[in-house]
């Protein structure tokens, strides 16, 4: 067993271990801080390595992404320390603000390489992305014209925005929350509050039931 | 997967699902259990409606299962 690997079992068989030392002051702390941003390190490595075949992100960007991560996620640790309640283990709990920080620092990625303009309205594009089969147009071009009539007239302009950016736009919810400046919970309830709308105005219009699409 | 099916996928919301802020709450708990191979479904199901529904916090599930399994090994 390594010296590392001896130390976290240690700090995992009292799970008060790490938010005490941490809590506390002086070379116990400073040793368990260094512990923690390597574990933290290795967790956002892993992480970005999972997630980059997705990202235009090159390997010198992925490892100070990592870096970045770690250093946000160290701090928002530190400053909740008190909020762990020992429902996980400690590391689990650590980790997944390295998780957020990974994924938050993505999402402002995005706005440096911005595929569309957000003002832009793709609807041209809106079959494709949701795979209807153009050979098909001539059943699905009513229901997708009655969708867009939804869009203009149920939703708000808040709304309708967030339905423009991620359905249309594709524009990741996690940077739509930066240019938001709201949050995830924030954006993802305006999407499901349009989702269910959108639907009921279709089933009102006779193109969906409780059993599905009623295709003419 | 068709556009028709996948059109109804967006538009069908769950009732039980419980949005980003509790889902991301929980997710250290949730993912632990499901590490240990419990029945997270069963019993935290607005968790995994979400977790089904949202890239984002679907995402960060897969990634925080996956550092619980490093540091299994």
């Amino acid at each position: 067993m390594t010296g590392r690997v001896a130390a976290v079992a240690a700090f995992d068989a009292d799970p008060a271990e790490w938010p005490r030392v941490l809590a506390g002051t002086g070379p116990q702390r400073e040793a368990a801080l260094a512990q923690l941003h390597a574990l933290l390190l290795r967790i956002a490595r892993g992480e970005v390595a999972r997630r980059g075949p997705r990202l235009q992100l090159t390997g010198p960007e992925l490892d100070d992404l990592a870096y970045q991560a770690t250093a946000d996620a160290l701090i928002a640790i530190t400053s909740k320390l008190a909020q762990f309640r020992g429902e996980s283990r400690f590391t689990t709990w650590a980790y997944k603000f390295v998780i957020f920080e990974v994924s938050a620092k993505i999402g402002r990625h995005f706005w440096r390489h911005p595929s569309v303009p957000l003002d832009a309205e793709g609807w041209e594009r809106l079959p494709d992305t949701f795979g209807f089969d153009p050979v098909q147009e001539a059943e699905w071009r009513d229901l997708l014209a009655a969708l867009r009539r939804a869009v203009d007239e149920k939703l708000t302009a808040r709304q309708r925005r967030v339905f423009v950016a991620i359905v249309l736009n594709k524009v990741p919810l996690d940077a739509l929350v930066i240019e938001m400046a709201a949050n995830r919970n924030a954006i993802y309830q305006t999407l499901f509050d349009a989702r269910r709308k959108l639907r009921a105005a279709l089933a009102a219009d006779g193109y969906i039931g409780d059993d599905g699409w009623r295709r003419s | 997967m068709n556009g028709w099916s996948a059109l109804d996928g967006f538009l069908r919301t769950d009732p039980w699902d419980v949005g980003c802020a509790q889902a991301m709450e929980m997710l250290h708990i949730y993912a632990e259990l499901a590490a240990a191979g419990a029945a997270v479904e069963e019993r935290y199901p607005g968790v995994a409606a979400h977790l089904r529904a949202c890239g984002p916090c679907g995402d960060d599930f897969d990634g925080l299962l996956a550092a619980v399994h490093v540091e299994k090994h």
